[in-house]
């Protein structure tokens, strides 16, 4: 149905109309002309489309935007703050946690959701919950190392 | 002038040094062209634009190259701009792969730098009245006696000075100080921000998203197709030769109405599936080659005491990078610009030019940012269909394949056989080595141990060249393509002709090698492994080497296997790399690392299935990668070796994770398996037999 669906994104109120049936990925990607949000998969496998709502992360390309009214989205467009990087990225970086880097904003918001829930995860918990994050280049040993150290650097306080 | 010299000479218009290839071919630029096109320019306020028409797939070549540059020329790391895969600004080359990056094209690139370097010395020379001997550069600054100094932004500014490349004699490794080093990657921010783009991330005014219509299986002839209902929906529908596409502004609303069309194929004659397929290709295979020979096959089995023979296979494979294959394309006023993944540019443009009938002049292909490669991207027909679609409509056009579409059309890693004929001397000593490889391709196929009496016969490979009809789909090359394949035959094989002598693995390969980078990898491996030699199997430790062009690499790995589900479960892997001279550390144990994960995957668990021309794996679900579960201890250790020219490093340690795996598998139950990759199923049936 054509409706107009507003919701918190990045921070700022966004308003789109549209068909409120279509999925987020395509609009943030389409609409909101955001494209760090990527497509790998389109069925939910894969990840690369993660985005955080209401503080969780969910997967863009199945989720209806009729779902996401009147909620907090956040793409990795939003992270960081005052031109500062997030800790998260600030770890990737300092790890060379990616190759190709297509899977990795993906990863990051992952990350995200799980640092606010579990701020200092043991290393079980994070391949637990990266696991259905999909990777083909291979960085997943830094991937996971760079979790490690954003939540020590975090302290806990994740935002 | 060509017209695409102009869109060059646009960019690089400016005052300031500009480095051309030489005007006669040297043999060290062996199949660089000698046309008027630059590697470098330094910029009146001091930046250095390098132009390459390598890409970055991943593999970090816009750092490690940036790095020698930055040294051969004594400038700042950041003062590098990485210009790559642009057919409209940098110099031709032949694509990006076979890890030529560094050791083919490494060398040019350094020649470049080392002949603007001798330039800018000989300005400074006159403009300090210093004798060139007495200067010394660092960071972009020339220093002559005393405190009289002047910097490359300063004598380039305001001149145009064009140069040839010539003959200047580079650096010795041990004047390296950026190269060697592991600085910040150049992609990082990008990457970690979201910055990055690639070729589907381009948003043109009047854009269109394409979605083209696909049949059912390869070999399916379309009969008819009903589109009505895709454009009551909205939607284009464009036809154009075989290509049926339908076009929307929004990719989704695109997706939906390409659901909509009604088409009806001719089902495809009955042909090969997975099972049947090693017996077909086996029996339509081209003649063999002979690769590789000394001795006498008749004398090394008189030396024999028995023979020992074995069969191996392999599966075919799909490159499933995460980010599939995307173009965005521009027709207009004759011309065409293309943004594609794709990890051949150069001859991409030669395609779309043949496809859209342009002067290759006229079509400028740029490769942004590519998600994944692996030698998937070395076919590019995504970028065909979007730049066909673009000139129809006279829009932008972009087209992203879906998941399936990735599937349907990758060039598969070939189904292969090997055979291999052999025997042990009553010492323990291998006699006779006969090897015969099937559709995975010769490259690396020839034996590196020591034995008096072999031969090595290839038929067919990834490359083309195969029979019509060979494959049911197309395949190509993946990542170290041949190699792993050969790989697990080779290193398989020897583990089971030392266990017929009795003899420990890594001591049974020593006893055979003479080549000391071979021997010391091997070593190196060992050590940091704390390989305990052994003369019966029992506690699932497997060794495998290779060589892979001038890199050699040596793993050992620990595997848990659980008997009742099968399930193998790699828990550490060692991997030892000589790749000559080291450009980047860290880079290269990214490469490491990411190879050995990758490695995972063909192992144990990715297996294109298909039956009459229809693929059947479509998406993540049925084909799986490696996870984060997946992992084992991952322990690199890079030998120092600054004598040899770099070689490369994003694919060698690939090649022995079969064969590692599987030696270690039968370490830990006995059960030998001899076909790839090794899911459960077939662990719980070689342990019925083991
Ligand atoms: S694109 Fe959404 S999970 Fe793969
Ligand atoms: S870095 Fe390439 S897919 Fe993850």
């Amino acid at each position: 149905m054509q409706r107009t669906i507003s919701f918190t994104l990045n921070g700022k109120p966004a308003q789109v109309t549209t068909d409120d049936e279509r999925m987020l990925l395509w609009v943030l990607r389409e609409d909101l002309g955001l494209t760090g949000t990527k497509f790998g998969c389109g069925e939910g496998h894969c990840g690369a489309c993660a985005v955080l709502v209401d503080r969780e992360a969910v997967r863009s390309c199945a989720l209806p935007l009729k779902d996401a009214a009147g909620k907090q989205v956040i793409t990795i467009e939003g992270l960081g703050s005052g031109g500062r990087l997030h800790p998260i990225q600030e770890a990737f970086l300092k790890h060379h946690a990616f190759q190709c880097g297509f899977c990795t904003p993906g990863m990051i918001l992952n990350a995200c959701a799980l640092l606010l829930k579990t701020p200092l995860p043991s290393r079980d918990q994070i391949v637990r919950h990266m696991d259905d994050h999909l990777c083909r280049c291979g960085p997943h040993t830094r991937i996971i190392a760079a979790i490690e150290e954003a939540a020590a650097v975090m302290k806990g306080g994740a935002r | 002038m060509k017209p695409d010299d102009l869109s060059r000479r646009d960019f690089l218009a400016g005052p300031g040094l500009l480095l051309l290839l030489p005007s006669a071919p040297v043999e060290a630029f062996q199949g660089y062209p000698d046309d008027f096109n630059a590697y470098l320019h330094i910029g009146a306020d001091g930046r250095v634009a390098c132009l390459v028409g390598k890409v970055e797939l991943g593999q970090g070549s816009m750092t490690a190259l940036a790095q020698l540059l930055a040294d051969e020329l004594d400038v700042a790391l950041d003062s590098v701009d990485m210009v790559m895969g642009d057919t409209g600004r940098c110099p031709w080359d032949m694509g990006t792969f076979g890890s030529l990056s560094i050791r083919q094209f490494g060398p040019v690139l350094r020649a470049a730098a080392a002949e603007a370097r001798a330039v800018l010395l000989q300005m400074a020379s006159e403009r300090l009245k210093t004798p060139v001997e007495k200067l010394h550069v660092e960071t972009g600054v020339v220093t002559g006696q005393g405190s009289a100094r002047v910097s490359y932004a300063e004598l380039v500014q305001g001149k145009r000075i064009e140069r040839r490349l010539g003959r200047q004699p580079v650096k010795s490794p041990a004047a390296f100080r950026v190269a060697g080093q592991s600085p910040r990657r150049k992609d990082a921010i990008d990457k970690v921000t979201g910055r990055a783009r690639y070729a589907g991330d381009f948003r043109l005014p009047g854009l269109l998203h394409a979605r083209v219509l696909r049949p059912p299986a390869h070999g399916a002839a379309l009969t008819s197709a009903d589109t009505s209902a895709a454009e009551r929906a909205g939607a284009q529908v464009v036809r154009d030769g075989e290509l049926l596409a339908v076009l929307h502004a929004h990719r989704d609303l695109a997706d939906r109405a390409l659901a909509l069309v009604r088409a009806r194929y001719e089902p495809p004659r009955p042909s090969v599936d997975d099972r049947t397929v090693f017996d077909h290709l086996l029996k339509a295979a081209p003649p063999g080659q002979v690769v590789g020979e000394s001795g006498s096959l008749a004398e090394g089995e008189r030396l024999a005491a028995g023979l020992i023979e074995e069969t191996y296979f392999n599966s075919y494979v799909a490159h499933a990078a995460l980010e599939t294959h995307s173009a965005t394309a521009v027709v207009e006023n004759g011309k065409a610009t293309v943004w594609a993944s794709t990890q051949t540019p150069f001859s991409l443009r030669q395609q779309i030019a043949q496809a859209l009938q342009f002067p290759p002049e006229n079509v400028r292909v740029i490769t942004p940012y590519v998600g994944g490669g692996f030698g998937g991207k070395s076919a590019s027909r995504q970028a065909l269909e979007a730049a066909r679609l673009a000139r129809v409509t006279g829009r932008p056009v972009q087209v992203v394949w879906d998941r399936a579409e990735e599937f349907f059309y990758d060039t598969f890693r070939p189904a292969a056989v090997v055979r291999i004929r052999s025997g042990l001397t009553g010492a323990g000593r291998i006699a006779l080595w006969d090897y015969h490889v099937f559709c995975a391709g010769d490259r690396e196929a020839k034996q590196f141990y020591d034995i008096p009496h072999q031969r090595t016969v290839s038929s067919g490979g990834w490359g083309g060249g195969n029979p019509a009809g060979l494959h049911p789909f197309a395949v190509g090359p993946w990542r170290a393509p041949s190699v792993n394949t050969n790989t697990f035959a080779r290193e398989s094989h020897i583990d089971i002709l030392a266990a017929k002598a009795g003899a420990d693995p890594l001591e049974f390969r020593l006893r055979h090698l003479s080549d000391k980078r071979m021997r010391r990898v091997l070593e190196a491996a060992a050590r940091q492994f704390g390989w305990k030699p052994r003369k019966r199997p029992g506690g699932g430790a497997g060794v495998a080497c290779a060589i892979y062009l001038g890199t050699y690499v040596a793993t050992m790995a620990e595997v848990a296997v659980d008997s009742r589900t099968g399930k193998a479960r790699v828990e550490r892997v060692v991997c030892a790399q000589d790749q000559g001279v080291v450009v980047s550390p860290d880079g290269s144990r990214q490469q490491i690392e990411g190879s050995i994960t990758m490695g995972l995957g063909y192992a144990l668990s990715e297996e294109v299935h298909f039956r009459n021309g229809e693929v059947l794996e479509r998406n993540f679900d049925s084909y799986e990668i490696p996870r984060f579960s997946w992992l084992p201890r991952i322990e690199a250790v890079l030998i120092d070796n600054p004598e040899t020219p770099a070689s490369g490093c994003g694919e060698p340690p690939i090649v022995t994770m079969g064969a590692v795996i599987a030696n270690a598998i039968c370490d830990a139950t006995r059960a030998r398996i001899r076909r790839l990759p090794m899911t459960p199923e077939r662990v719980r049936q070689a342990l019925a037999v083991a």
